[in-house]
């Protein structure tokens, strides 16, 4: 899909951020991407060893958290990993779910050398 | 020596912003705002079409049509039935963002507006991820696209406001289980609003009609 876009904002961020604390290298970033935000991993790190190139992220290594989708009954309560894309409520039965999480994609961290 | 940063900051986030922004314009010159998805093909231009033909005499309308090629098909037609339309080429980008659809609204004259609706570019994936500062998502399904899509592009379905399922004039030729379909979107979606619609016969579009009409009413009041 538009794995560029996402990573030319894994830099832009990494960067900002690397910058803002005097980092000479910019050796680690820590991501979490969750399974229902349709990103392949494998892409993001084709495009970021073109992109990051001549920048202090230059050679960073991604490490990708990819927490599943957790999604909540509406009729009971129930708290379930989404799994099978269609499962209904493990307790109930019910296919009356919401999605609580898993399209978050966040820069969670950073690990900067500073000299 | 290495030092480990928290941060947190979420990725595409300027997008969000920006689209908050269009929302903010289009409240501004209360105009009710729709990002209207589907996949190629599906009918998205002639249910706009369709749309112009019917609304009431004295909304005003603004399309914005969005392509992944330099070409104004689209945006002709739209035009052609007396409402003005800008043409977005994306330059092959799968998906329109808040950024094209910030600098098309430059393009549109909205004080005059009532309705702006932004035809996405034809895709089941992409457009889902980018919010553009409309008020509703629709998404278009048609019949020949098949009976499973709801079970294959989950993330669309979750996110909708209002389904069109355009083309039903073709459901004596095609085998399209509705009820296979619609326990899909009822599983992903649960109460979604729907119209079963043609746009050869215009069966259908009445209802949607109606629909917009309200939202239109509850912007002006
Ligand atoms: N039989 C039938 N054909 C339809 C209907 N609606 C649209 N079509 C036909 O479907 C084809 C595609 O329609 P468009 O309106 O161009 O579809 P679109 O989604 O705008 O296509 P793109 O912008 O290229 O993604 C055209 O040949 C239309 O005449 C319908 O309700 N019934
Ligand atoms: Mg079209
Ligand atoms: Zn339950």
């Amino acid at each position: 899909m538009h794995e560029l876009k996402v990573t030319e904002d894994i830099l832009r961020i990494a960067n900002e951020e690397g910058e803002a604390c005097q980092a000479k290298r910019v050796t680690d970033i820590y991501l979490t991407i969750g399974k229902l935000s349709s990103v392949v991993d494998d892409s993001v790190q084709f495009y970021w060893d073109y992109i990051s190139q001549g920048t202090i992220c230059e050679g960073a290594i991604l490490h990708f958290n990819r927490p599943p989708a957790l999604l909540r009954c509406r009729q009971c309560g129930e708290i379930i990993t989404l799994k099978d894309e269609l499962a209904p409520c493990s307790e109930c039965h019910s296919f009356d779910l919401e999605v609580i999480s898993g399209d978050e994609m966040q820069v969670d961290q950073i690990e900067i050398e500073k000299d | 020596m290495a030092e480990r940063v928290e941060i947190v900051r979420k990725i595409l986030d300027s997008n969000d912003r920006l689209a908050i922004n269009n929302q903010k314009r289009l409240d501004n010159h209360q105009i009710f705002g729709v990002n209207m998805m589907a996949s190629p093909g599906a009918g998205k231009t002639s249910f706009i079409l369709e749309t112009i033909k019917r609304l009431p005499a004295d909304v005003k309308l603004g399309v914005i049509e969005g392509d992944t090629a330099p070409v104004t098909i689209d945006s002709d037609k739209i035009i052609q039935a007396g409402m003005p339309a800008v043409q977005i080429n994306t330059g092959g980008d799968c998906h329109l963002d808040a950024v094209m659809v910030e600098m098309a609204l430059d393009q549109l004259p909205l004080e005059a507006l009532d309705l702006v609706i932004i035809e996405n570019v034809g895709n089941l994936i992409c457009p889902a991820a980018f919010k553009l500062g409309t008020h509703a998502n629709v998404l278009i399904a048609s019949i020949p696209e098949g009976d499973d899509k709801p079970y294959k592009y989950t993330n669309i379905y979750r996110n909708l406001d209002v389904l069109i399922i355009n083309k039903t004039d073709l459901l004596p030729y095609i085998d399209f289980r509705l009820g296979y379909f619609k326990a899909g979107v009822e599983a992903l979606n649960p109460g979604l609003i729907t119209f079963p619609v043609s746009c050869k016969t215009g069966e259908g579009i009445e209802a949607w009609i109606n629909w917009l009409n309200t939202k239109l009413g509850e912007r002006k009041a």
